[in-house]
């Protein structure tokens, strides 16, 4: 292995080289402890609040795409090849910024520790669309809590169009700048070491001699650890450099996603052929988590309520898994043994993961319940996968999260109605065999008797919205 | 003394940029935008900074036996570590009444209760060391649930009650009769800026504190108490808040405390934030109440006597408790006319962390108990709640005195009702939800009107005061300082703009800087919506001083009339002649005349007696109301907000914008309370909510999509308040109740109106659903 275990990145124009720093530091410990850049705020060291966001800048295909992130939350070693923006970059020659000089005639800001965090999003957005519609800021700024406005002024602000700034001047000497940067990124400060290999090889080799490296994919839950529960992670090793595990492809019959494809790189595939599930990633965390979260992070973090496994598990989706040269798959549902244990062997990571298209017979119905609509972790989630024939039942498959210690199928359910005519005697028959297939637990988002009522009214909404679509069912959507 | 030049009290129609009744971005604003406004984390350290983390206690309540804290002194970067034994001065820092021990001395009171402190070398090392502790407890019974304190009558403080006329008797005489109770759920102030303060050693033994406080004057008397200082050694500064809500009225104190027990020990400055989940364990929160009510009404809904008994869970000490359910039961009567009145206040001790100020201060909660009740007898009656609201407003002869015996003077809520009832088009859009709900059948739409009637003053008078003080320099630039902190309210910006109106200088002209008690002393903390009212005055005041001292001289100096000079558009016109503000200054400054004055301010006309429960709490009342119609998912318990139209009452606004922008902060936090903001603590009192994955304050698209806030036009508060506006922080926040009473009607309809099951808060999508499930029981 030959690297020059450095971190090399922009900081707004700046080049940066970071040889010998803990590669658990944080972006915002970084800004604040170590460049004094303070403008970015810490509301919550867990990436739920967005006072922290900043902008992260990387090519796709020969093009500059303006993200933002969690900065609270990313280790510096995500930074490799890339350009941070913060908010200390946007004010030039004493002018605001266009997204500044909006929020401040808007009246947009009150106390001011979330402002930072919500120009940095409103900057982003201005990047992918100049003159954005209200949905599109809403989707901006879901990420971003503010307490004192109520929001309204932070919109209006958000939609006014916005001219070309200093960043689309110098597009080219960025681009150039982070093409030049082409190592592996590693870092070792005697105590810790991280390290992002650029390619499936050098990633399968490394494990194979490390298997106890922690793998980085993403880091959206795993940067918690470190902010949280202070823990020391030693030894890192980031899916997040290697591009053969980004890729999203369309095939005859089915999606291949990479493991390390980010949910922003996948969701608009998955929405084209399964809206539903595309409209409930759009819900899943905020734009800056799913600017960084993975889909082979969210499968293997096996958390029960991952919003990922239980479509994936409705759908029969198949992992790839990789340990050395050796490849195997598996159906997703097979994956998870128990809480937080997968079928991962030592030095092994997912590859990919393999999702069916759908028949024109067939359905994947999907339903997250949280108590707040945007950027929330589910009290229930529910897939529903369901091949009909007229108003017969031929195949059913479902799986629920929240509703045990891993994603899992209800199969008592799906056997009260396989092969069955879809009507209310059937639905009735289904939701009392989910009491076989589930004991659901009270926690601080729900209790097990509304998860499992819940769970059995999301059977009854289904029966309807197939069987009668012209009802209207869905709060989140209505207008 | 020469007679001061007519200073109208109306709102100057003025030319100069930024003075009152312009709106005018915040003072800030350009700097928060760019990265540039600087909070306490934000400071560069001090040379030989520390840093500080406290040790908590595992147990809700316990006897400490022994902390064996030899790891915690050995471990990395740890410089001192402090018990209670080592505080020099005094250990309890209660703001009011004693209970509030800044390190526990015998007896944990709440599960997270700070037992020690560490100062060590970085914020990371400081919170790793004091894991290491080992600490043995006895462990005792706690009590966890307000309803159970309640029973064994275990208060924090004594109850009180008020009353007028005879209820028991109206009771008994009422054609109808109800009962209800309801659980209104706390709330996290959720400040995006958590607590935070900085402690710099100063010569003579004393102390430089940067804290994010509400009340620089009570962290300046706590921090000179616990290290046995006299106060004017104890300087204290606060520039700005990353927002405050009450959560930064008396919690602030402890860090800055504790920090100065360490930088003394130490002789090093020392500096603490707190995570977000420590300050969500270690600090109170609004109370959780348990109110229970019996109405008697007439057919028309027109309450007859009625009794009230609400009871705030205070946590494990006094804290602001006393005043804060004084204040829930002022407002147990929101905008109504009660008839006869018992009203019952108790103030419940339980072993969780001591609740305290939030944005309404036991208002709000009060207030749920009395809009319930509207709804209650409305759908009894099987009226449009509406109407039983109209009907029980206060006026008329006879119909305008509260329960604790205050006139109510000068009611805006007929006024803002009708108006707001057309704005909104209330009745066409009630009659097409009616529709609406006909026809769907997993979907349910609810609409519903509340108003608001705030009182205005703290109920405590001594704390009606404020200062002020201007200082002008001689190239005409003025610097502000008063008592009041600015958290992001606009405090700061309409202070000045006020200044600027009284000398008619532009407000660029104008600087304001951080509070401090060095500049402006024994200053009230920034609450209960009077930030405004009280340092504006005396802002005002002080100008006038200045003002009066400038006239005085151009009057003798240029030998004119006191009654020829007018300050107007950054010039002073002294008779035919013409001069700048600053060549004024320059030339009474030539002629040795003072310019800087301090100025104060006392609210007029209030008295409280608490033994007889009656007197004038408060100078007036603001006013507003909120129509929202909501949207309820029947077999899952989801919801959303769709429309909001508010109408409120500023009287004559000092800065439109600003005040809108309170009023739509304050309503989606009053929203954010009653829907999905749910605290919840395990049954060993551990605060399971204790950050923003687990607890839920509204996100961007919980807003409405149609949204409409509009200032009551053309009502200048009748009250001499600063221009004759009206106190904004606090009133709107119980708009939210309009969300609140709309999901109940929506429920309700799944019944066809007839049942109205309870439905405590938060309203989250669990207790809508068992409320729809409940709905459906009733109705078969």
């Amino acid at each position: 292995m030959t690297t020059s275990r450095a971190i090399r990145f922009l900081l707004a124009h700046q080049p940066i080289e970071l040889i010998g720093v803990s590669p658990n530091l944080t972006v915002l410990q970084f800004l604040r402890a170590h460049q004094h850049l303070t403008g970015s705020k810490e509301g919550c060291a867990s990436g739920d609040c967005g006072a922290c966001s900043v902008v992260v800048a990387q090519l796709q295909n020969e093009q500059l795409v303006y993200q933002t992130i969690n900065a609270c939350i990313a280790f510096v070693g995500s930074l490799h090849g890339k350009q941070l923006i913060t908010v200390e970059h946007l004010k030039q020659s004493n002018k605001l910024h266009d997204v500044q000089q909006a929020l401040v005639d808007n009246h947009g800001s009150q106390c001011g520790f979330c402002t930072p965090g919500f120009v940095m999003s409103s900057f982003a957005l201005s990047k992918k669309h100049p003159e954005p519609n209200r949905e599109q800021v809403l989707e901006a700024l879901a990420g971003n809590l503010c307490r004192c406005t109520g929001y309204r002024s932070i919109v209006d602000a958000c939609m006014t169009p916005c001219g070309a700034d200093e960043f689309d001047a110098r597009q080219a000497q960025t681009i150039a700048a982070l093409k030049a940067i082409d190592n592996a990124a590693a870092l070792d400060d005697g105590m810790c070491r991280y390290y992002a290999p650029r390619s499936v090889k050098a990633l399968a080799d490394y494990l194979l001699k490390h298997p106890q490296a922690r793998l980085l994919a993403g880091g959206t839950d795993l940067g918690l650890e470190v902010t949280q529960q202070l823990a020391t992670l030693a030894h890192l090793v980031s899916l997040n450099d290697v591009a053969e595990l980004k890729t999203v492809e369309e095939a005859k019959t089915a999606i291949h996603i990479g493991a390390a494809a980010r949910y922003c790189d996948f969701t608009e595939l998955l929405g084209k052929h399964y809206p539903e599930l595309g409209a409930m990633i759009e819900r899943i965390g905020s734009l800056q988590i799913r600017n960084a979260g993975t889909l082979g992070g969210n499968i293997g973090n096996a958390s029960p309520i991952g919003d990922m496994p239980p479509p994936l598990i409705a759908l029969g989706a198949e992992l790839t898994l990789q340990q050395g040269e050796n490849k195997r798959t598996m159906a997703v549902e097979d994956f998870y043994h128990d809480y937080k244990v997968t079928d991962l062997k030592p030095g092994e990571f997912i590859a990919s993961v393999s999702l069916p298209k759908l028949k024109a017979s067939q359905f994947l119905k999907v339903y997250k319940i949280s108590k707040r609509i945007d950027d929330d972790i589910s009290a229930v989630l529910a897939a529903i996968f369901i091949e009909l024939d007229g108003d017969k039942i031929n195949a059913v498959r479902i799986a629920f999260g929240g509703m045990a210690a891993i994603p899992k199928r209800a199969l008592q359910c799906e056997q009260a109605l396989a092969g069955k005519c879809l009507n209310q005697q059937t639905v009735n028959e289904a939701k009392v065999a989910l009491e076989q297939d589930f004991s659901p637990m009270s926690d601080v988002r729900a209790s097990a008797a509304y998860r499992m009522l819940v769970a059995q009214n999301l059977l009854q909404k289904c029966f309807i919205e197939l069987t009668q679509p012209q009802i209207e069912t869905s709060v989140v959507t209505y207008a | 003394m020469r007679k001061l030049t007519d200073v109208s009290e109306q709102l100057p129609n003025s030319k100069v940029v930024g003075a009152a009744g312009q709106s005018r971005r915040h003072e800030s604003g350009h700097k928060h935008v760019s990265g540039e406004a600087v909070y306490i984390a934000d400071r560069p350290d001090a040379l030989n900074q520390l840093h500080c983390a406290v040790g908590q206690s595992q147990h809700a309540h316990a006897k400490v036996l022994s902390m064996d804290l030899s790891a915690v002194h050995s471990a990395e970067g740890v410089v001192a570590v402090i018990t209670a034994e080592g505080v020099p001065g005094h250990v309890d820092i209660g703001p009011v009444f004693p209970g509030d021990p800044v390190l526990v001395q015998d007896i944990a009171e709440y599960l997270g209760q700070p037992l020690f402190a560490v100062a060590a070398t970085s914020h990371e090392l400081a919170r790793k060391a004091v894991k290491l502790a080992k600490v043995e407890y006895e462990v005792l019974a706690p009590v966890l649930c307000v309803k159970q304190g309640l029973k064994q009558q275990h208060f924090v403080r004594p109850p009180l009650t008020m009353r007028r006329g005879d209820s028991a008797k109206a009771l008994a005489q009422a054609k109808h009769r109800l009962k209800g109770e309801l659980m209104v759920g706390g709330q996290e102030h959720f400040y995006l800026e958590g607590q935070v303060c900085a402690v710099e050693p100063q010569e003579d033994g004393g102390m430089l504190v940067y804290t994010s406080s509400q009340h620089p004057s009570e962290v300046q008397k706590l921090v000179a108490e616990v290290l046995g200082l006299p106060f004017n050694l104890v300087v204290v500064d606060t520039r700005r808040m990353g927002g405050g809500f009450g959560g930064k009225e008396t919690q602030a104190a402890p860090w800055a405390c504790i920090c100065a027990l360490l930088a003394n020990v130490c002789n090093r400055p020392v500096r603490m934030r707190l995570s977000r989940s420590d300050d969500m364990t270690m600090t109170g929160k609004r109370h959780p109440f348990y109110n229970r009510y019996e109405v008697g009404f007439d057919q028309a809904g027109l309450i007859q006597g009625i009794e009230i008994e609400v009871n705030g869970d205070c946590g494990y000490s006094p804290d602001l408790s006393d005043a804060i359910v004084d204040r829930a039961m002022f407002h147990s009567d929101n905008a109504y006319y009660l008839g006869n009145a018992t009203v019952t206040g108790n103030r419940v001790k339980t072993n969780t962390v001591s609740h305290t100020a939030f944005r309404g201060f036991g208002g709000p909660q009060g207030m749920m108990i009395i809009e319930k009740v509207m709804d209650d007898i409305a759908r009894f009656l099987g009226k449009d709640p509406l109407e039983v609201r109209i009907a029980n407003l206060y006026g008329g002869p006879g119909r305008d005195v509260t329960h604790y015996h205050q006139q109510v003077e000068h009611d805006q809520l007929g006024t803002i009702i009708n108006k707001l009832v057309v704005d909104a088009d209330y009745h066409q859009r009630r009659e097409a939800v009616v529709a609406f709900n006909q026809n769907s059948a997993v979907l349910k739409k609810g609409i519903a009107l509340t108003p608001v009637k705030f009182g205005i003053s703290f109920t405590v008078q001594h704390l009606n005061q404020a200062g002020a003080l201007i200082q002008v320099y001689t190239d005409g630039t003025i610097l502000l300082n008063h008592g009041g902190t600015e958290m992001g309210q606009g405090l700061f910006t309409k202070v000045a703009q006020i200044v600027a109106a009284e000398f008619q200088v532009d407000i660029d002209t104008i600087a304001v800087s951080a509070t401090r008690t060095d500049k402006v002393p024994n200053t009230s903390p920034t609450a209960a919506s009077s930030g405004t009212d009280l340092n504006g005055k005396a802002a005002q005041a002080a100008a006038k001083i200045i003002k009066t001292r400038l006239i005085d001289f151009a009057a003798e100096h240029f030998e004119v009339g006191a009654e020829d000079i007018r300050f107007e558009n950054s010039h002073v016109l002294i008779g035919k002649k013409e001069l700048s503000f600053a060549e004024l200054v320059q030339l009474a400054y030539l002629n040795r005349v003072s310019l800087s004055a301090t100025g104060f301010y006392k609210t007029p006309k209030i008295h409280f007696d608490r033994q007889t429960g009656k007197g004038r709490p408060f100078f007036y009342f603001a006013n507003g109301a909120a129509v929202s119609e909501v949207i309820v998912d029947t077999l899952t318990g989801e919801y959303k907000l769709l429309r909001t139209d508010i109408l409120h009452d500023v009287g004559a606004s000092l800065n439109p914008a600003l005040d809108i922008g309170q009023i739509e902060g304050a309503f989606v936090q009053g929203m954010g309370w009653l829907t999905t903001e749910e605290l919840q603590w395990n049954e060993r009192g551990q605060l399971l909510s204790h950050n923003p994955a687990t607890y839920k304050i509204p996100a961007v698209s919980d807003v409405p999509a149609e949204f409409h806030v509009q200032l009551l036009p053309d009502e200048p508060n009748r009250e001499h308040t600063v221009y004759h506006s009206k106190a904004v922080g606090e009133p709107p926040f119980m708009l939210g109740i309009s969300v609140w009473s709309a999901l109940r009607d929506a429920i309700s309809s799944v019944s066809g109106y007839r049942a109205n099951p309870p439905l405590d808060t938060p309203a989250t999508p669990e207790r809508v659903l068992w409320a729809v499930a409940q709905s459906l029981e009733q109705q078969q």
